[in-house]
This record gives structure tokens, C-alpha cells and sequence, in this order.
């Protein structure tokens, strides 16, 4: 396999690992929304509820920084990150 | 002002920026102190801040079409993000959206989950490899990738037609506001908006947008945030209210329980004025069926991933990398604006429904509450109706009606925030609403005249000449959506979440498999594109004329089925006629690659 091809394979990979977390917080839980409300979450919301305010979208800040991260690791391993910096 | 050395100083500028704007509220609340009315200080707010954006603008004129395109692509991460901040947040979140919690609760909080879950999509997806392929315009993409003048016509077909839906919105939103707080008639307030949107863009492009959309945050933030904080330390709610609200939050369910949700005779509800209503839903509990929260999260997810203003904001970055970061504060900026509607929403309803606060009015003898200020001022701007159906005199939960709009614009007047803050928040809104028009408006007219004058029509004409049918073009978009904007024809909400539908169903397979899918080919992106979008709209055009719909797909979801016809169509058709040449399967090796040239160069 070429390095390109390497390269993208690891990126596919990181692809699916994203989406799978995204997944789980954007629509895997809401499945089970009126169960979880009856759980006491954090800061003492309703369970669900701090998830639509606040647990959701605050993963999804978090998740985009941890896969930028990976990807540079990613495209450093194989020499394809762009000269320069930011 | 705005070369070279300008980029390494802009934490400086826009420092001393907001410490002005900071500044800039003191002095409008000493002036109230000292008997300035309400009217001028509304007046102030609103014409000083669109007088600096209007200077940016100026500041930021160009006469280079990298530098109109995509802002010279220099612009560091952290302020892209803001800028896409600005550019995402319109009207509607600013001034909608607290209240749609207000009064719909978790069904709405779909919209919270959307409109933030989408830019995963946007990092993970698309925007890094669109940075990599160098275009100006999101059809630049879609015309290069697939070839052929067909592919790109259609792609600025599905933008013009989810952007001019959604402009036409935001136009509306900063007429609204201008009109209230300049106390102007709307059909000539409207004007006044657009006004102030061109003067951002004409001269400076995307260079203009960009910097005038960084200010347009600061703005906009401050004016959310600040009496969030405010109200919530006022009731004793708690100093940081995101983390300090659930004793409130518990309260309104108990309150909720103790007088149950409001059900009104249709006869008494014809007294009502239009667009206002009582709490039918819960606060706090899960009032909505699972797919009817996942299916409007996800069509506002895919529609985020496909809309063209927001994509166009990842071409400014210096490299790739950057891109990627850009999206992560993108969403983080809007996180501190949506993570606090809920918290607005909570406040608001308790200081309006709880009778053991000094504000609750529920409870109250009907003519004590007629008799308040802020009663009366809301009740005349159309916002707020209290009717005593059961004749014993006292005002029960279903006897009080409010708009969505007063949750955000009324609440600092009934927790007792002094005037200074509603004149900030007018500005707050006219700078959401502003920003966004100003994003969506440059879409559609970078398209037409990148995509359709230069690329299809004329490719030999020079830059000055191009420059010069964008800015016509500009124009020519700007007063078609006033035009339209001044007839009311639909609310500012349902504009914005049909766009979303509109994007998702033309647009987001054909540019996500055009990365991902190398054997994706012309031929099965037109019929992605033309199929998605014809039968997207088809099926808003059935549900909205009384058809029953299916899958529970409603008219504000549409986008779901749009985009699963443009995705069979596109992989259907794709399979059955010939694979892409050498050429573009080499183009698309490269794209996914971050170093090297971009596809596209630097003046294309």
C-alpha cells in the first residue's frame, strides 16, 4: 500500500471514530430521552435536559478539537502536514 | 489601517475595540441616570454600532479578488471563528430561540442539538478538504470536482435558493429591530437594514465581512450574555447561572404541576392577538417522541454540513489546519450563546409565572397587572395580552399570553434591568441579524458572478470588470430580499429551518461524496443535486397544501427525504454511467492530502 493510501486509511479510520461519538451524542441518547430525565445529571438538571442545554453541545466543542488534533498527528506521521504555521 | 501588520495586531484592535464598545454602555447608562430617555438610548445603540461596522467596511475596501473572494485567505483561527460565529448566529438565535425553549421546551431543544451537532459534520466531512481544493465559491468546488458548466449551474441553483430563503429572514429581523428601536414604519425600516448590511460588504467583499462579522460578535455576545448574568444574580438565582439553575429549573416543574398547562376554548383564543401564546408545553420534561427530536436534529445537522455561507468562511483560512481548528472555535463562540437561551428561558418564565417572586404576575389581581410599565409598553409593541376569561379577576396561567420575541427583548424590563440593557440587546440583535444577512447575501452573489458570469458566461473578463458585476449583483440580491422581506410573508423561524431543507437536499451528498466517493461522477451529482432539491421542495409543497406526509417527516424536516432521494439518485446514477477520468480521480487523491498546492490557484 502506497503512503497515500496508508494515510487515508488511518484518516478513514479517525472519519468513523468521530462520527461514532457524534453519533451517541446527537442522536443515541435522545432514543432513551425520557428514560435518562428521570437520572438526575450534573449540576443537578434533569438528566436529558443538561444534555439539550449544555452536555451535547459541549462534547461536540471538545470533539472537534481532539479530531484536529488527531488528524495533524495523522498527516505528520506521513509527512503530509503543510509547512508553515497558523 | 488593514495591511500587512494589521493581522498581527488584531487581538490589539479588536481589544481596544471592545473595551470601547464596553466604554460606549457606561456612558449611555450615566446618560440615562442623568435623564437621557428611553428612545434616544435605543437610538444611540443601534446607529453607533452600525456606524463603526460601516467604517470597518470602508476600511476594508479591496480591489483584488482573492482579497474580495476569500479575504486574502489570511485570516488567523480563533477570529474565523468568531466570524463564522457572527455569520451563524442570526436573528433567529438571538432573538428566537429563548423563546421557542420559552414555550416549546425539549421538542425545541432539536434546534440546539442541530445547529451545534452540524459542525462536526462540517469539520470531519468537508471543510479541510474544500480549504485543500483552493475554491472561491462552494459551486467552485462542485464545478471543478465533477466538470462541466451543467454541475456548477446546478449548484448555484440549491444555494441561491436555500440562501434567498434564508435572507429574506434576516433582512425582516433587522427591520423589525430597526424599526422599534429607531421608531420607523417597517416598510421603510427594512431599508434602512439593508442599508446598513451593504455598507459591510460592497466595498470589502469577504475582507469586509470578515472583519465587520468579528465586531458584529463582540457585539452580540455582550448583549446576550451580560444580562443573563445580570437577571440571574438580581433574582438570587445563582452568580453563574449555567451551572446554578436547577433548584429554578425544579421550581417551574413544580409550578407547572401546580396550575397544568394552559388549554384555552378556541372562542377565547380569538381574542388573542396573532403570534402570541400561553405554556402548553413542559419546561423541563420530555415532551417530544424520539424521532420527532432526532429528525429535526438531523436535518438541521445536514443542513448546517451543506449551507454555503458557512462553508465559504473555512476558504479564508491560511492553510488547512487552520481550517480544522477554525470549526472547533466556530462552535465554541456559538456554545456561549446557546448553552445560555436555555438559562434565559428559565429566568424568564420564572420571574414571569413563580407568585412568590416580586415579579410574577400570575396569581396577581388582572387590573394590578395592567397597570405595570412594562405590561403596558410590550402589550402595545403586540408582545404581551392578559384577559381575564373566567371574570374572577385574578390572572390565572392561561389567562397570559407573550410572543416568542419578549423573551429575549422584555425580560431585562420585567426583572427591573435598568434601560441602557434593551437598548444593548436592539444592538445585539441588529448585529446577529446583520451579520448573517451579510454572509448569506455575498453567497449568493459571489456564486452568480464567480460561478455563473466569470466561469460560464465570460471567462475572459478581467478582475476590475468582475469586481464590478459582484458588487452589482450584491445590490440587485440585497433589495430583492427586502422587496420581499417587507411583505411578511413567512416567520423568521420557518424561513430559517426550511434553508437548512433546501441545503441538505441539494447539497450535502453531491460535495460529501465528492470527497469521499471517488467514483462519484457528473452525471450522478447533477441528478444528486436536480432530484434531491425537486423533491425536496415537492414534499414541503404537498405537506403545506394539506397532504398527510409520511415517516413522520414534517414540513420543517422535508430536508430528510430530500436527501434521501438525492443520495439514491446520485449513487443510482453515478453507477450506471462512466467512472470519473484519471485526471479528476488523481484531483481527489490530492485534495485529501493537506500538504502541497491547493487544485484551484491563488487567482482563479
Amino acid at each position: 500500500m502506497s503512503k497515500q493510501e496508508q494515510h487515508w486509511e488511518k484518516s478513514k479510520g479517525l472519519l468513523m471514530m468521530t462520527l461514532a461519538i457524534w453519533f451517541v451524542f446527537s442522536i443515541g441518547i435522545f432514543l432513551f430521552g425520557a428514560e435518562m430525565n428521570e437520572v438526575t445529571g450534573p449540576f443537578g438538571y434533569p438528566l436529558t435536559y443538561w444534555f439539550t442545554c449544555q452536555g451535547s453541545l459541549g462534547i461536540f466543542v471538545l470533539l472537534i478539537f481532539w479530531f484536529a488534533n488527531r488528524q495533524e498527528k495523522i498527516d505528520e506521521e506521513f509527512g503530509f502536514s503543510e509547512r508553515g504555521d497558523d | 489601517m488593514i495591511k500587512g501588520n494589521f493581522i498581527d495586531n488584531l487581538p490589539k484592535v479588536y481589544g481596544i475595540y471592545t473595551g470601547g464598545f464596553l466604554a460606549f454602555i457606561i456612558i449611555m447608562s450615566i446618560a440615562e441616570q442623568m435623564g437621557m430617555t428611553a428612545k434616544t438610548i435605543g437610538i444611540c445603540f443601534v446607529a453607533f454600532t452600525v456606524a463603526i461596522y460601516a467604517i470597518i467596511g470602508y476600511l476594508s475596501r479591496t480591489a483584488q479578488a482573492d482579497a474580495y473572494y476569500v479575504a486574502g485567505r489570511q485570516v488567523p483561527t480563533v477570529f474565523n471563528g468568531m466570524a463564522t460565529a457572527a455569520d451563524w448566529m442570526s436573528g433567529a438565535s438571538f432573538v428566537a430561540m429563548a423563546g421557542g425553549i420559552y414555550f416549546k421546551g425539549y421538542g425545541y431543544m432539536a434546534l440546539l442539538v442541530g445547529w451545534t451537532g452540524g459542525y462536526v459534520l462540517v469539520a470531519s466531512l468537508l471543510a479541510p478538504y474544500l480549504r485543500k481544493f483552493g475554491c472561491y465559491t462552494v459551486p467552485d468546488f462542485i464545478g471543478t470536482r465533477y466538470g462541466g458548466n451543467l454541475s456548477r449551474f446546478m449548484a448555484v441553483v440549491v444555494l441561491t435558493v436555500a440562501s434567498f430563503t434564508y435572507v429574506t429572514a434576516q433582512i425582516n429581523a433587522t427591520g423589525t429591530i430597526a424599526s422599534v428601536a429607531l421608531d420607523i414604519p417597517f416598510q421603510y425600516a427594512v431599508y434602512v437594514g439593508l442599508v446598513s448590511i451593504l455598507l459591510c460588504s460592497m466595498l470589502g467583499g469577504m475582507r469586509g465581512v470578515t472583519w465587520t462579522q468579528v465586531a458584529q460578535y463582540i457585539v452580540l455576545i455582550i448583549a446576550y450574555l451580560l444580562p443573563v448574568f445580570w437577571i440571574s444574580n438580581k433574582m438570587g438565582a445563582g452568580f453563574f447561572p449555567h451551572f446554578m439553575l436547577a433548584d429554578e429549573v425544579s421550581r417551574i416543574a413544580e409550578l407547572e404541576a401546580q396550575f397544568g398547562f394552559v388549554k384555552n376554548s378556541a372562542e377565547n383564543l380569538k381574542e388573542v392577538p396573532k403570534g402570541l401564546a400561553g405554556i402548553t408545553k413542559a419546561h423541563s420534561a420530555v415532551n417530544a417522541t424520539p424521532w420527532a427530536f432526532i429528525s429535526l436534529a438531523l436535518a438541521m445537522m445536514m443542513g448546517t454540513a451543506s449551507l454555503p455561507h458557512v462553508m465559504m468562511r473555512y476558504f479564508t483560512t491560511p492553510s488547512v489546519k487552520a481550517a480544522r481548528k477554525s470549526v472547533g472555535w466556530s462552535l465554541f463562540f456559538i456554545f456561549l450563546l446557546y448553552s445560555s437561551a436555555p438559562m434565559l428561558a428559565t429566568l424568564s418564565k420564572l420571574s414571569l409565572i413563580d407568585p412568590s417572586l416580586p415579579t410574577g404576575i400570575i396569581g396577581k389581581s388582572i387590573a394590578e397587572v395592567q397597570a405595570i410599565d412594562w405590561y403596558q409598553n410590550w402589550n402595545q409593541a403586540n408582545l404581551m395580552f392578559v384577559s381575564d376569561f373566567n371574570g374572577n379577576g385574578t390572572l390565572e396561567l392561561n389567562e397570559f399570553f407573550m410572543g416568542g420575541k419578549a423573551v429575549v427583548l422584555a425580560t431585562p424590563e420585567i426583572a427591573g434591568l435598568p434601560y441602557v440593557i434593551s437598548g444593548l440587546v436592539a444592538a445585539g440583535g441588529m448585529a446577529a441579524a446583520m451579520s448573517t444577512a451579510d454572509g448569506l447575501i455575498l453567497a449568493i452573489a459571489n456564486a452568480i458572478s464567480h460561478d455563473v458570469y466569470y466561469k460560464i458566461i465570460d471567462p475572459k473578463a478581467e478582475t476590475a470588470k468582475r469586481l464590478v458585476v459582484a458588487r452589482v449583483l450584491l445590490v440587485v440580491i440585497g433589495f430583492a430580499g427586502a422587496t420581499i422581506a417587507a411583505l411578511e410573508i413567512q416567520g423568521i423561524l420557518g424561513s430559517v429551518i426550511w434553508a437548512f431543507d433546501f441545503a441538505m437536499s441539494g447539497l450535502f451528498f453531491p460535495l460529501v461524496l465528492g470527497v469521499w466517493w471517488k467514483r462519484a461522477n457528473k452525471e450522478g451529482a447533477i441528478a444528486g443535486m436536480f432530484l434531491g432539491l425537486v423533491s425536496g421542495a415537492a414534499y414541503l409543497v404537498w405537506v403545506r397544501t394539506g397532504g398527510s406526509g409520511f415517516l413522520g417527516i414534517t414540513q420543517l424536516t422535508f430536508g430528510i427525504f430530500g436527501s434521501a432521494v438525492s443520495l439514491v439518485a446520485m449513487v443510482v446514477v453515478s453507477l450506471m454511467t462512466q467512472a470519473p477520468n484519471a485526471a479528476t480521480q488523481r484531483m481527489v487523491d490530492e485534495v485529501r492530502v493537506p500538504a502541497g498546492k491547493s487544485i484551484l490557484g491563488k487567482q482563479h
